[in-house]
């Protein structure tokens, strides 16, 4: 059994070795989307275009709009004279803020009751929301500072743990790590078992005293290599080009994560079981992948899904590898905050491994 | 059919009351046959008819509606992996791995069937020596032509020595002297008492078969030495026509035997000569050459002739049921 395992494995070696450039590319793919995810995403939006009709034009109208762009939220694009204007430049996408500052303004703050009209471009979530809280803070501190010599009669003390901060990529970059090989380990085994059915070299393995597990081990093997690679290197470069600390117990943290990327290889191999053609099983390894970013907790906390969603989200390795890596990485911890997640794991293995081995028998009849 | 041929457990191949429905359609139906150690057993019939689908089932891709296969004593259907290590099988399509060496695929099979090294050695250099690769044990497979290919795919199915080799169309799209040299290697492995499966669509292989089992529509039609065939499965007598305008006279005889107008069992075109299956010759040979003379067509030559394994296969495709 085991010389058949690595016959499988030494040949999925020798045709992996014979296509460099997909090789390369293997290797090297992961780490540039690291290097753009991570440069591009940003949850907290700076220098938000904004327009301004400011009809009172004197000292308290620009202390307060000093006030947004000294914070860099806010660039102050153009000024116009009338509401209408205001929507018209957002119409335009000129600007995704409008302020509009009534004549009597300054009258108005003396009495303690000055009103501005704030206009959002409501087309776009992070823009909007960043835009309106940016907004709103800044008018209330504002409003707060005219107010002389007044105690605040409650203080917050906030600590932040793991990442006091609050730095992008120290957010990021460990999701980032779960994402990346998730999508890269579904997509390699993914034509593992299609590709052979579609050139015809399965029938020859069918007759042979292969087990459909013995296939599915020996394929996965040489993969797993990759993968284990690809989780290194995307490490490396997280922790020492984007200087997010690792925190836990590295060996631990291998260890699961080779868990973690044969889950994913059985998965794809699920997908790779289940195909008619190389094209069908492209196709629904990127849809699995793109919905296992939505359900896995990688854009939004899973537990923030409707039930149904939150049970499909199971299916995915991620779901479990998320806060084993957020765990470990980010917080420090051991294996005993997680073993929770840890089992989940690995029964997600067995389960994958077990469904690859029994759909490929199925599809033989 | 079966012309007195025990099925003896004993035997290599073993098929007793093969059925195979695919809803419907019956793909292969009550078949029964034996081969013997060491033989060369042709197993033709037209496209369709269910040949592979008889092939999968002894190889144990395919489970039977009811009847069984025993391969060298092990049933297909229920001893598969048992049975797979000590068969041999090339399908239709090639299978090897075309960006692997020759060397290389031969050194995958063995290993899948468990060869030692000392053993995978000694097997590779035979194969590659048998196939005629010596020089080109380091060629990528696909740059190989089919000749060698088609050698080199036998050589991986017989890395293990199997008892029973099936071979599935071996020779379809290579050219003649590369067939020729493949049936020289299947004569090489029968001698030393390997028995041989083989399905093909060229006649002149078919002759070169031991025996033949002869399927159409799912029905085992024919099972015999393809000499004893030509005489035993012959209904009619065969008559060659050498005529002035064969197309013309093609078309006259098919008229006449649509209209009833004359019994003819088959007509059929063989390059420049006519074939037409009579009942009798003496009795036909006048009134055919009387028919083709009136439309004007010069008759050259018109002579009963031996069948050919051809003429045996059509009129048994087209013996009513």
């Amino acid at each position: 059994m085991l010389r058949r395992i690595w016959a499988i494995t030494q040949k999925e070696f020798i045709q992996l070795f014979r296509e460099r450039a997909t090789l390369i590319l293997l290797l090297v793919a992961p780490l540039l989307q690291l290097a753009l995810f991570a440069s591009a995403i940003h949850t907290d939006v700076k220098h938000i275009p904004m327009v301004v009709a400011d009809q009172s034009v004197n000292q308290a109208s620009r202390a307060y709009l000093n006030a947004f762009v000294q914070s860099d939220y806010f660039d102050i694009v153009a000024t116009v004279a009338s509401q209408a204007d205001l929507v018209t430049a957002i119409d335009n996408g000129q600007a995704s803020l409008g302020i509009l500052i009534p004549p009597d303004f300054a009258a108005q703050v003396k009495l303690g009751q000055a009103q501005v009209l704030m206009v959002v471009d409501g087309s776009d979530s992070y823009t909007t929301n960043s835009a309106y809280n940016t907004a709103n803070a800044i008018s209330q501190s504002y409003a707060v500072s005219l107010i002389h010599h007044s105690v605040t009669p409650l203080t917050m003390s906030v600590r932040i743990l793991y990442n006091p901060d609050l730095n992008q990529l120290w957010f990021i970059v460990p999701g980032l790590l779960a994402a990346l090989v998730q999508g890269l380990t579904l997509g390699l085994t993914a034509l593992a078992v299609v590709r052979e059915r579609e050139v015809g070299t399965i029938e020859a393995l069918l007759v042979t005293p292969i087990r459909p597990v013995e296939l599915m081990l020996g394929k996965t093997i040489p993969n797993l290599v990759i993968a284990f690679a690809n989780t290194t290197s995307i490490l490396a470069v997280a922790v020492f080009l984007f200087g997010v600390p690792f925190q836990g117990n590295l060996l631990l943290f291998a260890s699961l994560a080779i868990i973690f990327a044969f889950s994913g290889l059985g998965l794809g191999l699920v997908i790779s079981v289940a195909s008619q053609s190389q094209m069908q099983a492209q196709q629904l390894s990127g849809m699995f992948n793109f919905v296992g970013m939505f359900l896995a907790g990688f854009l939004f906390p899973a537990y923030a899904l409707p039930p149904v969603l939150r049970a499909i989200g199971y299916i995915f390795p991620m779901t479990y590898f998320l806060p084993i890596v957020r765990g470990i990485f980010t917080k420090g911890v051991g294996i005993t905050a997680i073993w929770g997640q840890v089992a989940a794991a690995c029964g997600l293995l067995v389960v994958v491994l077990f469904a690859a081995a029994r759909l490929f028998r199925a599809s033989l009849d | 059919m079966s012309n007195g041929t025990g099925l003896d457990p004993q035997q290599p191949i073993v098929v007793r009351n093969l059925t195979k429905k695919f809803g419907d359609f019956v793909a292969v139906d009550n078949v029964s046959f034996a081969v013997n150690a060491g033989e060369v057993f042709g197993w033709l019939g037209p496209n369709g008819a269910g040949k592979t689908t008889t092939i999968r089932m002894l190889l144990g891709l395919l489970h039977p509606t009811s009847g069984s296969t025993h391969v060298l004593g092990l049933n297909s259907a229920t001893q598969t992996k048992a049975m797979h290590a000590i068969v041999g099988y090339m399908s239709q399509q090639f299978t090897l791995y075309n960006d692997l060496t020759a060397a290389e695929n031969i050194r995958f099979y063995g290993m899948v069937y468990g060869l030692s090294n000392r053993d995978l050695r000694q097997r590779q250099a035979e194969i590659i020596q048998m196939a005629g690769l010596e020089g080109r044990e380091k060629a990528l497979t696909s740059t190989l032509s089919g000749g060698w290919k088609q050698r080199l795919a036998l050589g991986c199915a017989i890395v293990h020595r199997p008892k029973v080799v099936f071979l599935d169309e071996p020779t379809a799209g290579v050219d003649p002297i590369s067939r020729r040299d493949f049936w020289t290697l299947i004569y090489a492995m029968a001698k030393e008492g390997v028995t041989v499966l083989v399905t093909t669509h060229y006649m002149d292989e078919a002759e070169l078969c031991q025996r033949i089992g002869f399927i159409s529509q799912g029905r085992l039609v024919a099972l015999d030495r393809p000499g004893r065939l030509k005489q035993t499965q012959m209904r009619g007598d065969v008559l060659e026509l050498n005529v002035s305008n064969p197309d013309l006279a093609m078309r006259i005889l098919k008229a006449a035997q649509q209209s009833g107008q004359l019994p003819l069992d088959e007509v059929a075109l063989y390059g420049a000569q006519i074939h037409a299956v009579v009942p009798s010759a003496e009795a036909y040979k006048e009134v055919l050459r009387a028919l083709l003379s009136t439309a004007g067509i010069e008759v050259r030559s018109l002579e009963r002739i031996a069948p050919t394994l051809e003429d045996v296969f059509i009129s048994a495709v087209n013996a009513p049921a």
